[in-house]
């Protein structure tokens, strides 16, 4: 029985969109980190700590009485100045993408301690009424936080795939990141632009983060689960894309969740990460 | 007129001599001198803090009862507890501390399986006796003195699942199909494959196995294949909120099973949950009769409910994790008393040649790797409370398991 199983129509079908709906959450917990990564050429881990930290402020004003998504108008600035703010001490202390990765891993960690220390080791759910509505198409299940995410995921990554593709703002972004002296040349202030895009990615991680909490259960030491799922949708999505990361995930979770459906659990991890190690063998233009 | 005895003794001159005689009897029963120092690690930060928080304030807890009814050998009795951070490798090198720097006296155990062979390592080097609270596999206590007070007995894999389909098969609708479904834990996957062994044994036929990493995040998938598998009954080997999870992502897809049994679940957020009705798991102690007439746990319950809620934790109610971690102290407690040292090897050997009358009940410690019985007991979600169910000598009410 925990071999190969052939599976019905409707697992299957119910397990592909479960895969959506997960690899969504993938994609949307890597859009910021893919900015920040492929832009800024940061390799930014605090991104998960934002994301958690966000997850936990978001149950904690929800137990108090606030609608989850109402949460964002205060979780959203607050995370915007704290992205900033923490881009300016490494633009200011000149932190290379390597010391950026044990710096970010550092502040990680502290943030995990934190969150321990506030909201315990124990796990928390946020109890909304969202986490109970659902309904039935076609015979499928849908649950409507999960749509949320998935509407949420799929509404900013093409929002941002345009304001890089056919802004002032996202050209300069680009040229900045492409050759940061010769677009400061052309006028483009690269130390504002860093600021902005490093606060925006924080934002993102922070929606990531409460739709997070509308989904999952909430542990501290779980942020650490996210991150090798989600650097393998950067990576495979492409560094500094807005619409690769979205894709990548949904990819991989789809991958997940049949395997799942077909062999076991257990099995999940293997089978996205030989994707992500094949496609990155494989892919046209990767020696570029 | 003054009232007199027959040996001419005053009334007042009686009562002053009673009162007397128990100011120096209560003045007897204070500890004096050096006090015994016993040390011990608890997951006090780390993923494993909200259950090492139980076994902390059962260890305050019965340490103020000690030394209110007069330490240990007259001594008072000092609770030295360092944080191990739920880590295996630091609980090694703090109980070497514990031994070598602090010069404790005697150890108590960690909280949780993987910390607990890290002190024995070290109680074993230095012929220290180890009493631990839950020690999920008893296969790996190789040392002669360590003693477990989590009454699982020495092959729970096959008496644990044994126990509960004997209580499903008494029930009104036993199951003829079984799902297995569970965590990759080290304490949870070997129950799981002892479950299915003896599921195969007992005729039953399993629809469906599965597996997944302990820290699993999506528990969606799962709950697809357990409903399309349409099982009679659910093995869940899930700890902690795994079964809550589970529960979740069956709820997501409208699916509700038969009948479910948790392995080691988070008590209180099963209970809590309205999709785990009739939910099933095992058990070595509930706050009801007849476990609240053994050896102090009238008592127990009580000063634990109450200083719970005070330190505001969730669950307040006593059951495996506290009453494991209590007896853990009622057996260091015996071993001393009886011996009348702090001898480990006298200790040690007292144990083995004799039952320990605990809040478990009479507990021995003769069997392999030192474990006695199997006193594991299936209980249900009933009327929102847990209830034991099976089996009937220690139901309490009349119980019944209820198969719906």
């Amino acid at each position: 029985m925990s071999g190969f199983t052939l599976p019905s129509i409707s697992l299957l079908s119910q397990s592909i969109l479960s895969g959506i709906f997960v690899g969504a959450l993938y994609g949307l917990m890597g859009l910021g980190l893919s900015l920040s990564w492929g832009l800024l050429r940061l390799i930014n881990l605090a991104h998960f700590a934002f994301a958690f930290l966000a997850a936990y402020l978001c149950y904690q004003m929800a137990t108090m009485g606030m609608d989850p998504l109402l949460t964002l108008a205060v979780i959203v600035p607050l995370f915007f100045a704290l992205g900033a703010g923490l881009h300016w001490v490494m633009a200011r202390f000149a932190v290379t993408p390597f010391n950026s990765l044990l710096l970010t891993f550092g502040l990680t960690g502290i943030a995990e301690s934190v969150i321990q220390s506030i909201w315990t080791a124990d796990f928390r759910k946020l109890e909304s009424h969202y986490g109970e509505q659902k309904f039935k198409l076609a015979g499928l299940y849908i649950p409507v936080p999960e749509l949320i995410t998935l509407a949420v995921a799929i509404a900013l990554a093409f929002a941002v795939w345009g304001v890089l593709r056919y802004t002032d703002l996202g050209r300069a972004l680009r040229a900045a990141a492409q050759d940061g002296p010769v677009a400061a040349a052309f006028g483009v202030n690269e130390k504002a632009l860093g600021l902005l895009l490093a606060g925006t990615c924080a934002a993102l991680a922070s929606i990531a983060g409460v739709c997070l909490a509308l989904s999952f259960t909430l542990t501290p030491s779980q942020m650490y689960a996210w991150v090798g799922v989600v650097f393998a949708a950067v990576m495979l999505g492409g560094l500094g894309s807005a619409l690769g990361p979205l894709v990548a995930g949904m990819l991989i979770g789809v991958s997940e969740a049949v395997t799942m459906a077909v062999t076991a659990p257990s099995w999940a991890p293997i089978v996205s990460f030989t994707l992500l190690i094949v496609i990155l063998l494989f892919r046209p233009g990767k020696s570029a | 007129m003054k009232t007199q005895n027959l040996n001419g003794i005053g009334r007042r001159t009686a009562v002053g001599a009673i009162a007397l005689a128990a100011a120096g009897f209560a003045l007897a029963q204070q500890p004096s001198g050096q006090p015994i120092r016993i040390g011990s690690t608890l997951a006090l930060t780390g993923p494993l803090s909200a259950t090492a928080q139980i076994h902390k304030l059962v260890g305050e807890i019965y340490v103020e009862q000690l030394n209110k009814r007069g330490g240990l050998l007259g001594r008072p009795v000092e609770w030295v507890v360092k944080d191990d951070q739920s880590k295996p490798d630091l609980a090694r090198t703090l109980y070497e501390q514990l031994v070598t720097a602090d010069k404790v006296d005697l150890l108590m155990g960690p909280y949780a399986t993987g910390a607990i062979l890290s002190a024995m390592g070290v109680a074993q080097r230095y012929n220290k006796v180890l009493v631990h609270h839950t020690l999920g596999i008893p296969s790996l206590a190789k040392y002669d003195m360590q003693f477990p007070a989590w009454s699982i007995g020495s092959d729970p894999a096959t008496t644990v699942p044994n126990t509960l389909f004997d209580a499903l098969a008494a029930s009104p609708k036993p199951p003829k199909t079984v799902a297995v479904v569970t965590s990759k834990f080290p304490s949870i996957q070997f129950m799981s494959a002892g479950a299915r062994e003896v599921l195969k044994k007992r005729g039953l036929t399993e629809v469906l196995f599965l597996e997944w990493d302990f820290g699993n995040r999506d528990f969606g998938p799962i709950a697809n294949r357990v409903k399309d598998a349409k099982p009679d009954f659910v093995w869940v080997g899930a700890i902690g909120l795994e079964g809550n999870l589970l529960l979740d992502a069956m709820k997501k897809i409208d699916y509700a099973p038969p009948q479910h049994f948790y392995l080691y679940p988070a008590p209180g957020p099963l209970l809590a949950s309205p999709d785990a009705k009739n939910a099933l798991s095992a058990t070595i102690f509930e706050a009801q009769p007849p476990f609240t007439s053994n050896f102090g746990a009238a008592e127990f319950v009580k000063l634990y409910t109450e200083r719970a809620a005070k330190a505001g934790f969730s669950d307040t109610s006593v059951e495996t994790q506290a009453a494991a971690s209590y007896t853990a102290w009622q057996i260091l407690e015996a071993g001393v008393v009886n011996t009348k040292s702090l001898d480990d090897k006298a200790i040690g050997t007292w144990l083995k040649a004799n039952k320990v009358d605990t809040l478990q009940g009479k507990l021995r410690f003769d069997g392999t790797g030192n474990f006695g019985d199997d006193l594991m007991r299936i209980k249900q979600i009933q009327g929102g409370k847990w209830v034991v169910v099976w089996p009937k000598e220690v139901t309490s009410g009349g119980a019944k398991l209820i198969a719906p």
